[in-house]
C-alpha cells in the first residue's frame, strides 16, 4: 500500500513536469531540452529558500518563476539569436547545471525536519485521527505523513491541470496552440509568433521547475543530478497518456498526461520491486520511448506490406 | 490607399544564384479597387505581395497604407491592416484545431487576445451563421479539426477568415490555383462576392487570364521583377484574353530581341 501511495504521489508531482512538456512538445511542437536543467533549478531554489526559513509555498512560487525565466531564455536563444531549438535547450541546460551548483553551494541539500507544502493537510489529518500517526485503510497501515502528501499532491495537481485547461481554451491559449500548428497562419492573424514561443517555453519550464520543487520537498532533498533524464521521462509519460485515452479533446489530453505519468511511475515502481537495477532505469526509459516512437510507424508499414492487395481492391 | 514606392528585392545578392525578384517597383492602389496581377512564372508576383505583407523587408523603397509607413513593420503587425489568402490551401489555417477555433483566431486579427474563453456558445452561433453562407454544410462541423476538410473548403474558410474583420487591404496569391476546377470556380465566385459586398480593396495574383478578365477592375502585368503593362479601369473593360496573350508575346519578343542585340554588340566589340 505504501508503495502504491508513494508511486501515485510521485506520479502526481511529476505530472506537472509532463503538463509543462505537453506545452512545449505537443502544443508549440518545440523539442525543449531545458527541462533537465529547469527541473533541478526548481528543486535547488526551493531547498535553499526553505532551509533559510521561507514558507514552502513561497519557495515553490519562486521556483516556478525562475523556471519561467530559464525557459524564456531558451526561447530568446531560439527566436532572437536563431539558434536551433535542440542546441538552444542544450546550452540552457548546461548553463543551468553550474547555476544549480552555485545556488546550492554543493551537490546535495537535505531537507530534514523542514516544513513542506503538505504540512497543513498533515495537521488536519492528525487532528481528525486524535493524534495518531498511522491510519488503517482496508486493513493496510498507512502513515499520516504519506497520506497528507498524497492528498496535497492531488489538490495541487488537479488545480494546475484545471487552470492549464481553462488557459488553453482562452483567446490567448488558442493563439498559443495555433503557433505550434502553423506559424505562417498565426503571423497572418497578427500574432507575434516569436513572443508566443518565448512565453510558451517560459510557462512550460515554470511548471517543470514547480514539479522539481515539489519532488524535492517530498523526497526530502535536492540533488544536482535529479533532473538528468527528466525530459525523456516526461515524454514517456505523455506517450503513455496518448496511448491510454487518445487526444481527441484538450481535457482528454491533459487527463491522459496525468494518468500516463502515474501509470509510468507505477510500472517503474513495480519493476524496481521485481529487481530491476535502479542504474538501468534510464536505459529502460530510453528504450521504451524509442519503441513508442517507432512502433506506430513500424506497424503501419507492416500493415501495408501484408494487406497491400486490399488497398488495390 | 496603398502606395508602393520604388521597392527592390534581390535574393542571394552577389552570388551566382542571385535573383533580382523585384526591380524598382512602384504601384498605387486606390481605395475600393480590385487589382489583378498576372505574369509569367517567377516574374515576382508573389514576391511583390510578400513585400507588401511584410514576409521580408525590401532592399530599398517604401510602402504606405493610408498615412502609415509600414515598410519596417513586422509581418504580424501589418496583419492589423492586411488580410491574406495563400496559394497553398493548407497555409492559411491551423490543421489540428477546429473550424470554430480557427475562425475565432481571425475574429481578433491584429487585436489583443484576452484570457477569456475563446469559443463560447454565443460565438458559435454567430460563426455558424456566417459559415452557413458558404453552402458547404460546414456549419454543422464547427468542432471538427479543419485538417479533415478538402482544400477547397479550407480555402473558402481562409477567405472568410481574412475578411471576417474588414481588412484595409486583401492580398490573394493564386488562391484558386491548387484547387480542382469546381472548387476553384466556387472560391472565385465567393471572392468576387465578398469583395463587392464588403467594398474591399484587393490585389489578386492569378495564373488564369480568364479570371483576370472576369474578376478585377484593373490588370497589372509583371515580367522579370518589373511592371510591364497596366490596364486601368476604362482600358480593362475592352481587354480580351487574346489581348493579354499578345502582350505576353510582345514582352517576351522584346526581351529576345534585346538579348540578341546585346549578343550582337558583344560580338562586335569583343
Ligand atoms: N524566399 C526566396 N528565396 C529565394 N528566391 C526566391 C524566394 N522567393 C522568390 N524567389 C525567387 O524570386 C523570383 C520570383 O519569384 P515569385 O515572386 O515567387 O514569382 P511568381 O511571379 O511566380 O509568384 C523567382 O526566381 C524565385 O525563384
Ligand atoms: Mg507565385
Amino acid at each position: 500500500m505504501n508503495l502504491i501511495i508513494g508511486a501515485f504521489t510521485i506520479g502526481l508531482i511529476l505530472s506537472l513536469l509532463s503538463m509543462g512538456m505537453l506545452i512545449s512538445f505537443r502544443m508549440i511542437k518545440f523539442t525543449d531540452i531545458t527541462v533537465d536543467g529547469s527541473f533541478t533549478l526548481g528543486a535547488s531554489i526551493t531547498a535553499m529558500l526553505i532551509i533559510s526559513g521561507w514558507s514552502p509555498w513561497l519557495a515553490s512560487l519562486v521556483a516556478f518563476l525562475c523556471g519561467m525565466l530559464a525557459g524564456s531564455l531558451t526561447g530568446i536563444l531560439y527566436t532572437r539569436f536563431k539558434i536551433q531549438e535542440i542546441l538552444a535547450g542544450i546550452l540552457m541546460m548546461t548553463a543551468l547545471y553550474s547555476v544549480n551548483l552555485r545556488i546550492m553551494g554543493r551537490s546535495n541539500i537535505p531537507l530534514l525536519d523542514t516544513s513542506t507544502v503538505s504540512e497543513f493537510p498533515e495537521r488536519v489529518l492528525v487532528n481528525l485521527s486524535d493524534g495518531g500517526s498511522k491510519l488503517s485503510i482496508f486493513g493496510w497501515s498507512v502513515s499520516m505523513m504519506d497520506l497528507a502528501v498524497f492528498i496535497s499532491s492531488i489538490i495541487i495537481c488537479s488545480l494546475i491541470a484545471w487552470l492549464l485547461f481553462r488557459f488553453l481554451l482562452t483567446h490567448f491559449g488558442t493563439a498559443l496552440r495555433a503557433t505550434g500548428n502553423n506559424r505562417q497562419m498565426v503571423r497572418a492573424q497578427g500574432v507575434n509568433n516569436n513572443a508566443m514561443v518565448i512565453f510558451s517555453l517560459g510557462l512550460s519550464n515554470g511548471l517543470v521547475a514547480l514539479s522539481g520543487a515539489l519532488l524535492a520537498q517530498y523526497q526530502g532533498f535536492a540533488d544536482v543530478q535529479m533532473g538528468i533524464g527528466m525530459m525523456v521521462w516526461g515524454l514517456a509519460s505523455i506517450i503513455i497518456g496518448e496511448a491510454l485515452v487518445g487526444k481527441s479533446s484538450l481535457g482528454i489530453t491533459i487527463t491522459g498526461v496525468i494518468l500516463g505519468t502515474i501509470l509510468f511511475r507505477l510500472l517503474i515502481a513495480i519493476a524496481l520491486r521485481w529487481g530491476l537495477n535502479p542504474n538501468d532505469l534510464k536505459l529502460v526509459t530510453a528504450i521504451f520511448v524509442f519503441a513508442a516512437l517507432v512502433a506506430p510507424k513500424f506497424f503501419r508499414t507492416m500493415h501495408k506490406k501484408f494487406f497491400k492487395s486490399s488497398y488495390h481492391a | 490607399m496603398l502606395n508602393v514606392n520604388g521597392i527592390s528585392k534581390t535574393f542571394f545578392p552577389n552570388t551566382p544564384n542571385e535573383v533580382r525578384a523585384l526591380r524598382n517597383i512602384s504601384l498605387q492602389i486606390e481605395e475600393g479597387s480590385f487589382t489583378g496581377i498576372i505574369g509569367t512564372n517567377g516574374s515576382g508576383k508573389s514576391t511583390l505581395l510578400n513585400a507588401i505583407a511584410g514576409t521580408f523587408i525590401p532592399d530599398g523603397g517604401s510602402i504606405f497604407i493610408d498615412e502609415y509607413e509600414i515598410s519596417h513593420w513586422s509581418e504580424y503587425r501589418r496583419a492589423r491592416l492586411i488580410g491574406r489568402v495563400f496559394q497553398n490551401p493548407f497555409a492559411g489555417t491551423a490543421a489540428e484545431m477546429s473550424i470554430a477555433e480557427n475562425i475565432v483566431m481571425a475574429m481578433r486579427r491584429g487585436k489583443t487576445r484576452p484570457l477569456t474563453r475563446a469559443v463560447s456558445h454565443k460565438m458559435k452561433a454567430e460563426i455558424a451563421e456566417k459559415v452557413g453562407m458558404l453552402n458547404m454544410g460546414l456549419e454543422n462541423r464547427l468542432d471538427n479539426p479543419i485538417g479533415t476538410l478538402s482544400g477547397g473548403q479550407r480555402q473558402a474558410l481562409t477567405l472568410l477568415m481574412a475578411t471576417w474583420l474588414k481588412p484595409r487591404l486583401l492580398l490573394l496569391d493564386e488562391h484558386t490555383a491548387a484547387l480542382d476546377p469546381k472548387s476553384a470556380a466556387k472560391v472565385a465566385e465567393l471572392t468576387s462576392r465578398i469583395i463587392r459586398e464588403e467594398k474591399l480593396t484587393a490585389m489578386m495574383v492569378t495564373h488564369s487570364m480568364q479570371q483576370a478578365i472576369d474578376l478585377p477592375d484593373r490588370i497589372v502585368m509583371m515580367h522579370r521583377g518589373q511592371i510591364v503593362e497596366d490596364y486601368g479601369k476604362e482600358e480593362k473593360k475592352r481587354v480580351r484574353v487574346a489581348d493579354l496573350l499578345n502582350t505576353f508575346d510582345r514582352v517576351q519578343k522584346r526581351e529576345l530581341f534585346d538579348e540578341s542585340v546585346s549578343e550582337l554588340i558583344k560580338e562586335q566589340y569583343l
